[in-house]
């Protein structure tokens, strides 16, 4: 029992890649969502053949997800892009009411911002959250509200 | 402010976009070698085939109707489960095929992978593969031909497990009387790639 196979990963595509895809929308951006996505994939599908299904997958690529997500604000400190030179692949028109919204979420560290788009926007529990950053439960819940704060007060 | 972080990115949006990143993904986990099982379709005049390629070789092919999902999932536990629709991998096997249906090749040139056959299977399978276009074989002769002489019902059963239909030929083989006998992909099937191959007659000192 303890060594299922994992399902196909056409499969396993098809009932993560929404949620995956809307995780990463939020937590590295619409013009960069593409790009940690496929990371986030072909990452995944790397060790795939040797995974066990403990029948929490979905936590699973969350993880590989909120740590792409790390590596990619990483990068973007130590090397920040050229932005006005490249025009972006994908055009994202957000709301104008969604505008600041945008802005205040992108202006976050990225641990809360993480936190915040796990807890906020997939409905995730603390303790996966946790799983997902590397941390304690309690540090979870401290990015999770600090990162709330944060925009609340943003947004006032 | 919780429900206007929900509202940031709708579902729609991320379904649509994941569907499209989901193309690029195909391609780019192909071209990066991670793909163990490649799926793709043939369009045919006895349907719509199913077919896996793996790196081996051609590993599978279903007729319409049978149901893939059950057989992706044995090509998950049997094989790998890094199984993900093809982006090139299968477009040899299509065009080889969309040949043979046209009448163009009377001879598949492609490798197999006989994984998914039992090793008694195989021997049978391997046989079959000798009985050429237009040409019919029994199972009698099947079974004297793997050394397994009274063997004719076993050999049916094998070739009734098949898992590479058409390329692997086993409608060449019929009983002794020349009727069609059966077919994992039904008698009117078996006919037809008779038929295509120019309906040939049972030699019966073959």
């Amino acid at each position: 029992m303890g060594t299922r196979t994992p399902p196909p990963f056409e499969e396993f595509l098809a009932a993560q890649g929404d949620v995956v895809m809307r995780f990463l929308l939020v937590a590295v951006g619409p013009e960069h969502a593409d790009d940690a996505y496929q990371e986030t994939f072909l990452s995944a599908l790397r060790g795939y053949a040797r995974v066990r299904d403990d029948g929490r997958l979905d936590r699973w690529i969350l993880r590989i997800a909120s740590r792409t997500a790390i590596d990619h604000h990483r990068r973007r400190v130590r090397r920040p892009a050229p932005t006005a030179a490249i025009p972006e692949r994908q055009v994202h028109d957000p709301e104008p009411a969604d505008a600041a919204l945008w802005s205040a979420v992108g202006a976050l560290p990225t641990k809360q911002r993480i936190a915040v788009v796990l807890r906020h926007v997939l409905d995730r529990p603390y303790e996966e959250i946790a799983d997902a950053l590397a941390c304690s439960v309690d540090a979870a819940r401290a990015n999770v509200s600090a990162g709330l704060k944060t925009l609340r007060e943003q947004m006032r | 402010m919780t429900n206007d972080l929900r509202r940031l990115v709708s579902a729609t949006e991320a379904r649509s976009r994941a569907r499209a990143a989901n193309d690029v993904l195909r391609r780019a986990a192909e071209e990066a070698g991670r793909v163990d099982v490649a799926l793709g379709t043939v369009d045919s005049p006895i349907g719509q085939l199913f077919v896996a390629v793996t790196p081996r070789g051609l590993v599978c092919v279903a007729f319409e109707g049978e149901d893939r999902e059950s057989l992706v999932r044995r090509f998950a536990s049997a094989l790998s489960p890094r199984v993900l629709a093809a982006v090139r991998a299968t477009d040899d096997v299509r065009r080889q095929l969309d040949e043979y249906f046209a009448g163009a090749r009377p001879r598949f040139e492609l490798r197999l992978d006989r994984r998914l056959m039992t090793p008694f299977a195989r021997d049978v399978l391997d046989a079959t593969a000798h009985v050429a276009f237009g040409h019919l074989a029994t199972y009698g002769s099947v079974a004297a031909r793997i050394g397994h002489p009274k063997a004719a019902r076993a050999v049916g059963a094998a070739l009734g497990s098949n898992p590479i239909p058409i390329v692997v030929p086993c409608h060449r083989v019929v009983g002794a009387s020349g009727a069609l006998t059966g077919y994992a992909g039904g008698l009117d099937r078996k006919a037809f790639l008779l038929r295509l191959e120019g309906d040939p007659v049972l030699d019966r000192d073959a």
